[in-house]
């Protein structure tokens, strides 16, 4: 079973954390995720960042130039994480946006994600509909999970379309955001996290932009199966040392 | 060969709409309802009326004699340069503000490279009391001061995108990221024949309006309605889209030309045709700019309308299907060609046009052809660039 999968049927909720990979510094890649899951981690996104990030605030933006400027490239990144999988046994995952990927060659890029040991993909550009019709079998045949993204927007038929097309969790935007814009949620969350939760879906989801502390981690596993925080702890490494990242976990759960 | 746009918002193997769910709702809402509104006859009426009575059209399909006498050919400059605000772009914006109305929408958010697309927008604003938004990169807001003026003495606010490198590109971002945030009352409008499907097609059909009438005037003097050749600029492509629009089906050239800087291949160009790979920008699968690693980059011309780094997927598909030629024009080629049009018409011509104008150095016409080159912008904007490059 694919470990997304595995970790999903656990009886606890989920923390997940997402950072880009070249930043601070080119190379603190694999100890960014080695201290992640020593830290009590459950889950991590590894950005592969790209120089037009739409979805994305402020403090993600920055990081992905950043990391750009320091030299970070999609196959350096494979590079680095080719020896993974020997330290690290959590999910890994690999957030980013289309057009790198598509340079790179989809399979060869889900080739590449199966031998090191990556489990799931988050691609927010990639439409449902072109993932269903071209690359779904693809990913099938390398036992790679497509995460895909709903927000409080998103009708209900569209979730259930893409809740039948998925087959681990649903990445659920918490608000109608770009990444970190939020530093609590109000009525209308708390609404869309129950709403949501009433509708009975097979795959579990997991509420990742905008959360950034204990208490918007809380509230968003109230009615589901975890959190991903990102821009809240790419600030924190900005000011941070490495061995230090446990500090920041202990804070959240 | 088909050149309209698929139900599925491809031409060929370019379009599409690669955009995140935040987006999906505000971009499937449009396409649903966009055809719908611009086949209804009332709002034809409307776009119509303004068409004529706010931004002054028909534009006229002027005769160059003295043009046409020195490369001995017969060449037409249909004069966009004589719409309200003094480009093309306001035939989009009207259109465009007239849908956010049909859908409800009461703030307006735009994008801006060189200003004029953001002039166009604040100006179609202020006549539908809309509150309206206009993102610029730091860097355009301190090159193109006067437009920044413009934008804000019609009541517009002007936001700078610090982002990237800070222009055309980025300022689209924002615009995409400010959609994102303000999913419910906010409409964007597009300056460009660029972004997800419907918004190319969309422009396309509001900038048609250019290739309608040449068609028309065409057949009043010349007793024929199609040209021989139809030239125009391209940077995202919306003028060369309303241009050639109308003959894309007929036995017309069209020459689609795009801005070489200072050379294809001198590392400062916005060649896209030439230098680009199929890619993904702004949420459109077309021809772009970018590294092996599928970073965008960071075009370069002296013409700001024609600065960046794609092309609309319309024009991706007239390239790859060889249905348009294209010509790279460099920065000098270009200004010497709109100096000449000033001394030779009296019409000063945006830079971005004087890409276009160009082509009548580069390619031989026979003395029978009926040439037609879209005048899309006039150059007041440009004065400074003039000044200093020609040390006037």
């Amino acid at each position: 079973m694919n470990r997304i999968n595995q970790k999903l049927n656990e009886n606890k909720k989920l923390l997940s954390i997402y950072f880009t990979a070249g930043f601070p510094n080119l190379n603190d890649t694999v100890s960014i995720i080695e201290e992640l899951e020593k830290s009590g981690v459950d889950m991590i996104e590894i950005g592969l960042p790209f120089s037009d990030p739409l979805a994305d605030g402020p403090t993600i933006q920055e990081s992905s130039t950043i990391a750009l400027a320091n030299g970070m490239t999609t196959e350096l990144l494979f590079e680095q994480l080719k020896n993974i999988r020997k330290t690290v046994q959590i999910p890994l995952l690999i957030m980013g946006y289309f057009n790198p990927i598509l340079q790179f060659g989809i399979e060869k890029f889900c080739q590449k994600c199966a031998a090191i040991g990556i489990d799931g993909l988050i691609i927010p550009d990639l439409p449902v509909d072109v993932f269903e019709k071209e690359f779904q079998s693809i990913f099938a045949q390398y036992n790679l999970k497509n995460i895909f993204l709903i927000t409080p927007q998103t009708s209900v038929e569209r979730i259930q379309k893409i809740d039948a097309i998925s087959d681990s969790f649903i990445y659920m935007v918490s608000s109608s955001s770009t990444t970190g814009s939020q530093n609590s949620f109000g009525e209308i969350q708390k609404n869309y996290f129950e709403r949501i939760a009433k509708m009975n879906l097979k795959n579990p989801q997991i509420v990742g932009f905008g959360i950034s502390n204990s208490d918007t981690f809380s509230q968003a596993i109230k009615y589901q199966k975890g959190a991903i925080i990102g821009s809240s702890f790419v600030n924190y490494l900005k000011s941070n040392a490495i061995s230090s990242i446990a500090k920041y976990i202990k804070l959240i759960i | 060969m088909n050149y309209k746009v698929n139900e599925q918002g491809f031409y060929g193997d370019f379009g599409g709409s690669f955009i995140p769910e935040m987006l999906y709702p505000n971009v499937e809402e449009l396409r649903q309802n966009y055809l719908n509104y611009i086949e209804d006859p009332e709002f034809q009426a409307e776009f119509q009326q303004l068409l004529k009575d706010y931004v002054g059209r028909p534009t006229p399909l002027y005769f160059a004699e003295r043009l046409s006498a020195k490369y001995n050919t017969k060449i037409y400059l249909k004069r966009e340069d004589l719409c309200h605000t003094g480009a093309h772009k306001i035939n989009n914006t009207i259109g465009q503000i007239l849908m956010a109305k049909r859908l409800g929408k009461t703030r307006i958010i735009a994008e801006t490279g060189a200003g004029q697309h953001g002039v166009a927008t604040a100006t179609v604003c202020a006549l539908m009391g809309l509150e309206c938004i206009v993102y610029m990169g730091e860097v355009d807001i301190e090159r193109q001061a006067p437009n920044v003026a413009r934008m804000k003495m019609l009541g517009a606010e002007v936001r700078p995108a610090t982002s990237g490198s800070k222009t055309l590109k980025d300022a689209t971002n924002e615009a995409i990221r400010d959609w994102i945030n303000n999913p419910v009352d906010t409409y964007y409008i597009i300056g460009s024949v660029v972004g997800p499907h419907p918004y190319p097609d969309m422009v396309a059909r509001f900038q048609s309006v250019i290739s309608a009438e040449m068609k028309q005037q065409l057949q009043e003097k010349e007793n024929r309605s199609n040209p021989d050749y139809v030239i125009a600029c391209v940077g995202g492509g919306s003028n060369a889209a309303g241009a050639f629009y109308h003959f894309l089906d007929e036995k017309v050239q069209l020459i689609a030309v795009e801005a070489a800087g200072k050379g294809v291949h001198s590392g400062e160009s916005a060649a896209t045709s030439a230098l680009g790979k199929i890619g993904i920008i702004h949420g459109s699968k077309t021809l772009l700019m970018q590294t092996e690693d599928g970073q965008i980059t960071e075009p370069y011309s002296i013409s700001a309308g024609l600065d960046y780094p794609g092309v609309g997927p319309l024009h991706a598909h007239l390239f790859a299907s060889k249905r348009a030629e294209f010509i790279a024009i460099t920065d000098e080629e270009a200004m010497t060609a709109g100096l000449h049009l000033c001394k030779t018409e009296g019409i000063i011509p945006a830079i971005e046009t004087a890409h276009a104008l160009a082509v009548l150095d580069q390619k031989q016409f026979n003395p029978n052809d009926i040439v037609i080159i879209n005048l899309s912008g006039r150059g007041d904007k440009d004065l400074n660039t003039y000044i200093n490059y020609f040390d006037f």
